[in-house]
């Protein structure tokens, strides 16, 4: 047994799990901003990116060590190169948390108006997939991970759904239009976000599994029938 | 040109003790196929069964079919025979010392009983130390300079030039470079690639990136069992086998 191999494996999941906490909160944060109309609550979220930013750089660095040191093969050079890929998945969470803080202070210098659009709910759905997809990279369980992609249908229909009332309301309300839009970008963020949950769970399967499934990938290239065998 | 290494059921045994259980597989043609595993798994015994070696120790003995391309090394084939098509390259490098880089060289061709005039030897010498990579730095002290005193590296290199010189189909290597500095290592390894085009390699390295970089193929052993073979990008990434992924991964062995 590798000791200390395992112990940098060991040490570099925690951080990732840090770092998978502090984007799922910047989430949280800035939806509930979003509903509280909260503009600290949009503070702290800007605060805070500088710190993902920072785990993300600290996870690169530690990953690419054990790479260089310890030659990784099969199932943990799997795992380090899904770790490099979550965590650049995870900035980008924040990043989008960043962006849907930034439209909620933008909405709160403007009178609140009624839109039809329900941001919470759209909010929820997508906080699950990140919270998800986290919990299959903890349990290294691919079938968690799995349930994560057929999500990400939902909330893209959900985008769309917003989309179109959103539109609508600029139509009939122009005077609405900036909160619109503003919601409609926020609805764009979080599915983003469910993008970037989507990708997590994808490379949570190929560390478990070593199967790609980015891309429907078994879709896009069947396995050609091989001579000999015949077609039932 | 190489030939392909055609391995089926072969078992082997030490005295009562059985070392080899039934392996078969094929090492492709022109193809460098590496065999990884932990000490005592049966890997340099594998091999010394290809050119039946294995059977000059004492109480061992070996069953089962190994052919060579189209030749059986075990029925109608004797072992000198056998060791004409198939070249060796062990651990330690072992040029004879007394002799000159020449007489080295030409040492493989005399022991297989080959008679040639001198110039035909001197082609034949400088194509194999040419072939093994070393040409350039022996061409001018040729017949004084002795093999051993020659660095790590280029005696080995010497040795597959020996080994070369006979103009084997196949060329075994037993763990050829885990007495060598990086460097050398690395000449060894470009070596290698070159002589896929025109030979079959096999390798046993204790050194996975080692069979990771040369070997288009790789088998791993464990308690004289092969495990899995399969091509090494498959094995290093995504082997099928839980025991092979627990080895790669220094789990344990």
């Amino acid at each position: 047994m590798r000791t200390r191999f395992q112990q940098g494996l060991d040490g570099l999941r925690e951080k990732l799990l840090r770092m998978g906490g502090l984007a799922e909160q910047a989430v949280e944060r800035a939806c509930q901003a979003y509903i509280d109309r909260d503009l600290n609550g949009c503070h702290q979220v800007l605060e805070n990116e500088t710190l993902i930013n920072a785990a993300e750089r600290d996870i690169d660095e530690t990953a690419f060590d054990l790479m260089a040191m310890q030659q990784p093969m099969a199932v943990d050079l799997r795992f380090l190169l899904a770790v490099v890929k979550i965590n650049a998945d995870l900035e980008r969470v924040g990043d989008q948390a960043v962006n849907i803080a930034e439209r909620v202070m933008d909405m709160v210098e403007l009178p609140a108006v009624e839109l039809p659009v329900d941001i919470p709910r759209m909010a929820t759905a997508v906080s699950a997939m990140v919270r998800r997809s986290l919990e299959s990279f903890v349990e290294g369980k691919a079938e968690l991970a799995q349930a994560v992609l057929e999500m990400d249908n939902v909330v893209d229909r959900m985008r769309d759904d917003a989309f179109i009332v959103l539109v609508k309301k600029m139509n009939t309300n122009p005077e609405a239009t900036r909160q619109a839009l503003d919601a409609l970008l926020i609805a764009r963020n979080l599915e983003r976000v469910a993008d970037h949950a989507t990708n997590i769970a994808e490379d949570v399967i190929f560390w478990v599994r070593g199967d790609d499934v980015r891309h429907n990938a078994a879709q896009e290239a069947p396995v050609q029938p091989t001579a000999g065998t015949t077609g039932s | 040109m190489g030939v392909s290494i055609q391995v089926k059921n072969l078992n082997a045994w030490f005295g009562k003790k059985q070392a080899l259980f039934d392996i078969t597989m094929t090492a492709a043609a022109n193809h460098c196929t590496a065999l990884i595993g932990p000490s005592g798994c049966g890997k340099s015994t594998f091999v010394r069964c290809i050119n039946r070696m294995h059977e000059t120790i004492p109480d061992a003995k070996a069953t089962g079919s190994v052919k060579i391309g189209e030749v059986d090394a075990y029925n109608g084939t004797s072992a000198p025979q056998l060791r004409r098509r198939v070249g060796m390259v062990f651990q330690k490098p072992n040029p004879f010392p007394t002799m000159s880089v020449y007489d080295n060289v030409a040492a493989g061709l005399k022991l297989n009983g080959f008679r040639s005039n001198a110039k035909q030897m001197d082609e034949i010498v400088e194509r194999s130390l040419k072939n093994a990579a070393l040409w350039d730095e022996v061409k001018d002290d040729l017949k004084k300079k002795s093999g051993a005193s020659l660095s790590g590296g280029q005696q080995q290199r010497l040795c597959i030039a020996r080994a070369l010189a006979v103009e084997p189909e196949v060329v075994l290597m037993d763990e050829p470079c885990s007495a060598l500095d990086p460097i050398s290592t690395g000449k060894i390894e470009d070596l290698i690639f070159q002589l896929k085009q025109n030979y079959t390699i096999l390798i046993v390295t204790h050194n996975m990136q080692q069979a990771a970089r040369v070997a288009e193929y790789t088998g791993f052993f464990l308690l004289g069992k092969l495990i899995e073979f399969e091509k090494t990008t498959k094995i290093f990434t995504t082997p099928s086998d839980k025991r092979t992924e627990d080895y790669i991964t220094g789990r344990f062995g």
